[in-house]
C-alpha cells in the first residue's frame, strides 16, 4: 500500500506562526509605534528644557520640570487638587455604582438585565461636550435646575467650581464604574451567598466577607476607569469649573508656550496610575479570583 | 424516635411552574435520608427550603420542635454541602472551614482547634494553608463537609455533593460518608438523582416525582416493593410487564414488576419447579458490562424481559453468542409483583 501526501491545501494549517503573525501584526505595530512610542516620547520630552530666549525646546537633561511642579504653588495646588477630585470622584461613583450593580445583577429579575445594561450604557450615546454643557445649565448659580431644586431648602447650588466638576465627572464616569462591577456581581455564584448566610452569616456579613473581597478586582477595574479619567479631564474643569484649574488645564496652558513642562506635567497622572496599580497588586487581592 | 425535621404541606412554585407540590417529611433523628428524584421533581427545592435559601408559598418546617418556616438561613441550626461546594475562593481552607465559628464568635483557641479537629477528620490535615482552587473536587468536596461540620448542626443537607466526582472516587465518597455520618451522629439528609448512590447509602429513601413525595421507605422497600410504576422504573431497571402481555405471560392483567436479577435464563424448554415460572422467550439483545451480562429477551407470549446474570460461570463470549437463541426464563413467582 502507497502512501500519498495530501499537500494542495492547508498552507496555513501547516504555518501557524505565519498564521499568528497575520493576527498580530498590525495590532502590535499600533500598540508598539503609535501607543507606546508617544509614551516614550512624553517621557523623554517631559526631561528636555525650553530655552528662554528663542522659546525653543533644548534636549538636555534635568528634573527641572518636575521641581518647577512641585515648588511653584499654583502648579502644586492643582496637582493636589486634581488627585482629590479624581479620589472623590471614584469614590462617589462606587458609593452609587456598588448597591446599583448588586441590585441589576442579583436582585431584579434576570430578564431585566439587558435592559439596564442598556439604561446604564444610554449616556455614553451623547456626546460627551453635549452632556457637560448640559450640566453647565443644571450647575448654574441662580437659575439653574439644582438651585432651583434647593432655593425651597434654603440652600445655594454648588455653582460651578470644585464640587461642580465633582458632580459633573461623577455623572461622566459612573457606567465606567457600574459595568465591572455588575460583570463582577454576575460572575458571583448564588451559592456563595447561600454558604455564607447558612454559616450563619446575616447579610451585612455576607457583603463584608465575601462579596466585597470578591468583587474587588471589578472595583479596581472600575476605579482605575473613573481615576485615571477624571486625573486626565480638563474640559469639564473649563466648562463647569469656574476659576477652579486640574492639571489638564495646566498642561493646555503651557504646552504651546513650554511643551517640556507640559510633558512633565502630563506624565504625572501616568506615574500616579502606576503606583495605583502596585499598590493593589501589592494586596493580593487579585490573585486567586 | 425523636423527629429532627417535621415538614407538613411544603409548596412552592416557580412562575407557572409547580416545584412542590403538598410534601409531607418527618426526618429521623440521626437517621439518613435521601430525597431521590429525576431533575425538576422538587427535591432539591426542598431541601433549599429546609436550608432556608428558598421560602415556601405554604407549608411549614419545623427544626427539632420550633417552627423555623420563615426564619433566614443564618439563624437555623442546619449546614449544607453545595453541589458545586461553594468554597470561598479568597480564603484558605483552614479560614473557609472557621468561617462559621467565626461569624458566631467562637473564641480564636477554640475555633482554630476545632476546625484542625475538622480538617482531621476529612484526613485532610496538612492542606490547612492552601488555596481551595489548588485543590483536587474530591478534597474540595471533604473541605466542604468539614466546613459544614464544624459547627456541628442538628442536620446536614447535601445538595448532590457527589454529582461533580469522577465513578472511582464517588463510590469512595459514599461509603466515607456513610462512615461519617455514622461518627458524628447528625441526621443526614442527602439530595440525589442516582439510585445506586441512595439504595447504598441511606437509612431511608423518599422517591420524588412532579412535586410530590411517591415512595418512602427504606431502601430494600423502596427497591422490592415499588409502589407505583414510576418508582418500578426509576430505581433498578424497568422491567415491567402491562395488561394484555400480562396477562399472557403471568395470567394478570395489570402492571407487574418483575426484577431482573431474578430472572433465570435456560436452555429451551427447561420445565418450571414447584413455585416457579416458565416463559420460552428470544434472545433480542446482549450486553456485557464487565460483572454481569445483561439480556433483553423478547417473550414468546408477548413483552419484553430484561435479564442480568453475573459473569461466574459461563464464559463471557459464550454469552455474547447467544443473540436470537431461543431460551426459557424462570423465576419464583413471588418475584411478580403488583404496581397499580
Amino acid at each position: 500500500m502507497t502512501t500519498t501526501t495530501a499537500t494542495h491545501r492547508g498552507f496555513w494549517y501547516r504555518h501557524p506562526g505565519l498564521r499568528q503573525g497575520g493576527l498580530l501584526t498590525a495590532p502590535m505595530a499600533w500598540l508598539v509605534v503609535v501607543y507606546l512610542g508617544s509614551l516614550a516620547a512624553l517621557f523623554l520630552t517631559a526631561f528636555y528644557q525650553v530655552d528662554d530666549f528663542t522659546g525653543q525646546v533644548v534636549r538636555s537633561f534635568s528634573l527641572k520640570n518636575f521641581q518647577n511642579l512641585f515648588t511653584t504653588s499654583a502648579y502644586y495646588q492643582s496637582v493636589f487638587r486634581t488627585i482629590s477630585i479624581a479620589v472623590l470622584v471614584t469614590v462617589l461613583c462606587l458609593v452609587i455604582a456598588v448597591p446599583l450593580a448588586f441590585f441589576m445583577a442579583r436582585v431584579a429579575p434576570r430578564s431585566w438585565r439587558p435592559v439596564m445594561v442598556a439604561l446604564v450604557l444610554t449616556p455614553l450615546w451623547a456626546s460627551y461636550l453635549v452632556k457637560v454643557y448640559a450640566w453647565r445649565s443644571m450647575l448654574q448659580p441662580d437659575t439653574g435646575v439644582i438651585a432651583w431644586f434647593l432655593k425651597p431648602l434654603g440652600l445655594g447650588g454648588p455653582g460651578y467650581g470644585y464640587l461642580g466638576i465633582v458632580i459633573t465627572l461623577t455623572y461622566l464616569w459612573l457606567p465606567y464604574m457600574i459595568l465591572p462591577v455588575y460583570a463582577g456581581l454576575t460572575r458571583l455564584p448564588d451559592s456563595m451567598l447561600d454558604a455564607s448566610a447558612d454559616l450563619g452569616a446575616h447579610s451585612g456579613r455576607t457583603f463584608r466577607s465575601i462579596v466585597i473581597p470578591l468583587i474587588f478586582p471589578s472595583v479596581v477595574a472600575g476605579s482605575i476607569f473613573t481615576f485615571s479619567l477624571s486625573l486626565g479631564d480638563y474640559i469639564t474643569a473649563q466648562i463647569v469649573g469656574g476659576k477652579v484649574t486640574m492639571l489638564g488645564n495646566v498642561v493646555q496652558q503651557t504646552y504651546v508656550t513650554n511643551l517640556p513642562f507640559a510633558a512633565a506635567v502630563a506624565t504625572l497622572p501616568v506615574i500616579i496610575i502606576l503606583l495605583y496599580l502596585l499598590a493593589v497588586r501589592k494586596t493580593g487581592a487579585l490573585e486567586n479570583v | 424516635m425523636n423527629t429532627a425535621i417535621r415538614v407538613r404541606d411544603l409548596r412552592r412554585t416557580f412562575g407557572t411552574v409547580v416545584a412542590v407540590d403538598g410534601v409531607d417529611l418527618d426526618v429521623i433523628d440521626g437517621e439518613f435520608l435521601t430525597l431521590l428524584g429525576p431533575s425538576g421533581s422538587g427535591k432539591t427545592t426542598v431541601l433549599r427550603m429546609i436550608a432556608g435559601f428558598e421560602r415556601p408559598d405554604a407549608g411549614t418546617i419545623e427544626l427539632d420542635g420550633v417552627d423555623v418556616t420563615s426564619a433566614p438561613p443564618y439563624a437555623r441550626d442546619v449546614n449544607t454541602v453545595f453541589q458545586d461546594y461553594a468554597l470561598f475562593p479568597h480564603m484558605s481552607v483552614l479560614e473557609n472551614i472557621e468561617y462559621g465559628l467565626r461569624v458566631k464568635k467562637v473564641p480564636k483557641a477554640e475555633r482554630r482547634a476545632r476546625a484542625m479537629e475538622a480538617l482531621e477528620g476529612v484526613r485532610l490535615a496538612d492542606l490547612g494553608d492552601r488555596a481551595p482552587s489548588q485543590l483536587s473536587g474530591g478534597q474540595r468536596q471533604r473541605v466542604a463537609l468539614a466546613r459544614a461540620l464544624v459547627n456541628r448542626p442538628k442536620v446536614l443537607l447535601l445538595d448532590e455533593p457527589l454529582g461533580a466526582l469522577d465513578l472511582k472516587l464517588r463510590e469512595q465518597m459514599q461509603v466515607e460518608l456513610k462512615a461519617i455520618q455514622r461518627d458524628v451522629g447528625i441526621t443526614f439528609v442527602f439530595v440525589t438523582h442516582d439510585q445506586d448512590e441512595a439504595l447504598t447509602m441511606s437509612d431511608r429513601i423518599a422517591v420524588f416525582n412532579e412535586g410530590r413525595i411517591v415512595q418512602l421507605g427504606t431502601p430494600a422497600e423502596i427497591y422490592e416493593f415499588p409502589a407505583s410504576e414510576f418508582v418500578a422504573g426509576f430505581v433498578g431497571t424497568s422491567n415491567l410487564l402491562r395488561d394484555e402481555t400480562a396477562r399472557a405471560v403471568l395470567g394478570n392483567a395489570g402492571t407487574w414488576s418483575i426484577r431482573p436479577e431474578k430472572i433465570r435464563i435456560s436452555a429451551a424448554g427447561t420445565p418450571a419447579s414447584s413455585g416457579e415460572r416458565a416463559v420460552a422467550g428470544t434472545v433480542r439483545e446482549v450486553i456485557y458490562v464487565g460483572m454481569s451480562t445483561r439480556m433483553v429477551i423478547d417473550l414468546a407470549p408477548g413483552g419484553t424481559l430484561v435479564a442480568v446474570e453475573q459473569n461466574s460461570g459461563r464464559h463471557a463470549d459464550e454469552r455474547l453468542s447467544m443473540r436470537g437463541e431461543h431460551v426459557t426464563l424462570l423465576w419464583n413467582t413471588e418475584h411478580e409483583y403488583s404496581v397499580n
